[in-house]
């Protein structure tokens, strides 16, 4: 089998998230970056294939310079070879500009199953895997929380939790899948795959190398504009009425009508 | 000049180990501490990533690193619990790296690698009711009889006494002859005349089993010495070298957690108006810290780095280890005085991280025994 994996460094989960000062974007300043947990799902999944059956397994991402980290870490956990697509017009794109570099990549290889995380969880779109799934003419599996495959069919079964059952998908190989929780357990990275993550190859491309329009991707080919972004309102404390149930009831009322003004 | 940074693969391997300390380790900690459980779930999971071979070439199933990945790992252990972060340090740089230093090829396949997999867990066995910074004085004897050494005697304090499947332990071959008398064997669990006695009860590291061991008409094939007969008190004390480094990472770990917990309940915690991290006094406590942890933490990575250039280290791992475990006591003392009453309490983690301390100035030589090991290099 033939893998490919598409991972996004995100901020890490237990970051205090502020928006920039413009409003536009969020403020980086001291923030620190893991894998996106959907995408480990992905890895995970790959690297088990890979122990049963004869398998390569390749990481792709698209990011700065810092994203390198994310694919070396998926290199020592035992992935084979990275991609990072890297380059400064990819700025400021949509989930859509992502997918048609990511696609334009992807279609380089013959690769029998990619694997997405459902939804990175910084910006929450969900919608790269599935972009990429359209583009290539692939059938895909959204939110999989299970996979059996069937090589000598070509096939392979697909769960997912719909409302109240599971469903079960037969599809047809290749295809795409994005991982929900559940899938498997992500394992930790152990310290000679860490040490050999160096030496694994890892190919860096630009727009130019993939032979992407430029116009069509990043803030350019964006059809859609991130507006603004601003932080949930700070919820005030509740107060709490602490006298006897008559002198309670006379205070809320009061409360009620002079603060609050509702009565 | 000095580089101060680690390696990008040095530091992939810290974040990932905080990661996992954070993750796997840290949850059932305190829970661990109060019961006395030895934290058996978490054994085959340190083993899959090589935690239980640090420093084993890959050859014999282990990591293929050294002293300074060493460091960097149980200081991330240590940070988060000072049991777990014990008995990575004792099975490493005590048992498994005793017989993979001074053990045969044989003993190398037969026992170095599956301590190395993480497959059985490693004790070492010095200390006796009689001996114990005077390690030399020990009354274990070993006697050749035919083929086999029959071993009589007991040991106290054995690190992973109970737990373990393999332990080294040191007996005299020449009774009355000191240290020039003492050898190393290496004894397996089930082996008849092995009893493993009273488990102790500790102030910390209570996770960590404590255990005695007794030793009656124990026979051991000839091939079970460890090194030369007659010459184990050297590879001890070499032993116990490389040991203090590991001990002193952990209490760099234990005095990071107490420094973290800190800072954020001094932001947390409000008196007089203010988040109590406004007030000089604290901010001092914490800078105090702050700045003992980075000193010792270079004192620890310059003696792991000595060991693994192959320069003499003995110095460097005494001083280590000194200044780390008394730092780590004074910090972690602190962190429960920046917490008032609530660093007193059991739901706290710096009450742990105190108690846990506390071995570092003890255990692999107590820091009376670093000061004499110091001074008499210095004015050799």
């Amino acid at each position: 089998m033939k893998i490919a994996v598409c991972i996004k460094q995100v901020p890490a989960t237990e970051s205090k998230i502020k928006p920039s000062s413009d409003g536009k974007e969020i403020d980086r300043t001291g923030l620190s970056y893991v894998v996106n947990p959907y995408d480990e799902f992905g890895v995970e999944e790959a690297l088990r294939i890979k122990e049963r059956l004869e398998s390569s397994v390749t990481v792709v991402t698209m990011g700065t310079e810092r994203a390198e980290e994310a694919l070396r870490t998926c290199l020592a956990l035992g992935a084979d070879q990275a991609i990072h697509i890297k380059d400064d017009l990819l700025r400021g794109g949509d989930a859509y500009g992502v997918a048609l570099v990511l696609t334009t990549a992807l279609m380089k290889e013959h690769y029998d199953i990619i694997f997405f995380g459902k939804q990175a969880v910084d910006d929450d779109s969900g919608a790269v895997g599935i972009h990429v799934a359209e583009l290539m003419g692939l059938p895909h599996v959204a939110v999989i929380n299970k996979l059996d495959l069937k090589p000598e069919e070509g096939r392979a079964l697909a769960s997912r939790q719909i409302e109240g059952a599971t469903e079960m998908v037969n599809i047809k190989l290749p295809a795409v899948f994005t991982c929900q929780k559940g899938l498997n357990e992500p394992r930790y990275a152990s310290l000679p795959g860490i040490m050999k993550a160096k030496q694994k190859p890892l190919t860096t491309l630009t727009l130019a190398d993939l032979g992407v329009d430029k116009d069509a991707v990043g803030a350019k080919g964006a059809k859609l504009v991130v507006d603004c972004i601003k932080a949930p309102r700070v919820r005030s404390t509740g107060n709490i009425i602490d006298k006897n149930p008559s002198e309670s009831v006379e205070e809320l009322v009061r409360l009620l009508r002079d603060e609050a003004k509702v009565l | 000049m000095i580089d101060f940074d680690l390696s990008e693969e040095q530091k992939c391997l810290q974040q990932m180990i905080r990661n996992f300390a954070k993750t796997e380790i840290s949850p059932g900690a305190a829970d661990r501490d109060e019961k006395m459980s030895f934290p058996h779930e978490l054994i085959p999971k340190m083993a899959a990533m090589k935690l239980l071979g640090i420093a084993i070439p890959e050859k014999y199933g282990g990591a293929g690193l050294g002293a300074m990945e060493t460091a960097i790992v149980l200081e991330e252990i240590g940070r988060v619990d000072g049991a777990t972060a014990l008995i990575v340090a004792s099975h490493n740089a005590l048992c498994t790296a005793h017989l993979y230093r001074f053990g045969t090829e044989a003993q190398r396949e037969r026992y170095v690698v599956p301590l190395a997999k993480g497959e059985k867990l490693g004790a070492w066995a010095l200390t006796e009711a009689g001996s114990g910074s005077d390690a030399a004085a020990l009354q274990t004897t070993a006697v050749l009889d035919g083929d086999a050494w029959v071993i009589n005697g007991s040991k106290l304090f054995t690190t992973q006494g109970a737990t373990a499947g393999i332990t080294v332990m040191m007996a005299s071959t020449l009774p009355g002859g000191g240290a020039g008398g003492i050898s190393a064997f290496v004894v397996e669990k089930g082996t008849p005349g092995l009893t493993v006695g009273k488990v102790e009860n500790k102030l910390g590291v209570r996770a960590s089993d404590t255990a005695a061991l007794h030793f009656e008409d124990l026979r051991i094939p000839k091939a079970n010495l460890i090194g030369a007969c007659g010459e184990g008190f050297q590879d001890v004390l070499q032993i116990l070298d490389g040991g203090r480094i590991g001990i002193g990472a952990m209490a760099v770990g234990l005095a990071r957690g107490a420094l973290e917990e800190s800072i954020h309940y001094a932001k947390e915690r409000e008196q007089f108006g203010h988040p109590i991290a406004d007030f000089q006094a604290i901010q001092a406590k914490l800078s105090d810290m702050s700045s003992e942890i980075e000193a010792a933490r270079l004192l620890v990575y310059r003696a792991a780095l000595l060991k693994d250039h192959g320069d003499d280290f003995k110095l460097a791992a005494s001083e280590a280890k000194l200044f780390a475990s008394e730092m780590a006591m004074r910090a972690t003392s602190q962190a429960i005085q920046i917490h008032g009453g609530v660093g007193y309490l059991k739901e706290a983690p710096v009450e742990r991280y105190f108690r846990d301390a506390k071995i570092c100035e003890i255990g692999e030589g107590t820091s009376e025994i670093q000061r004499r090991v110091i001074a008499k290099e210095l004015l050799r």
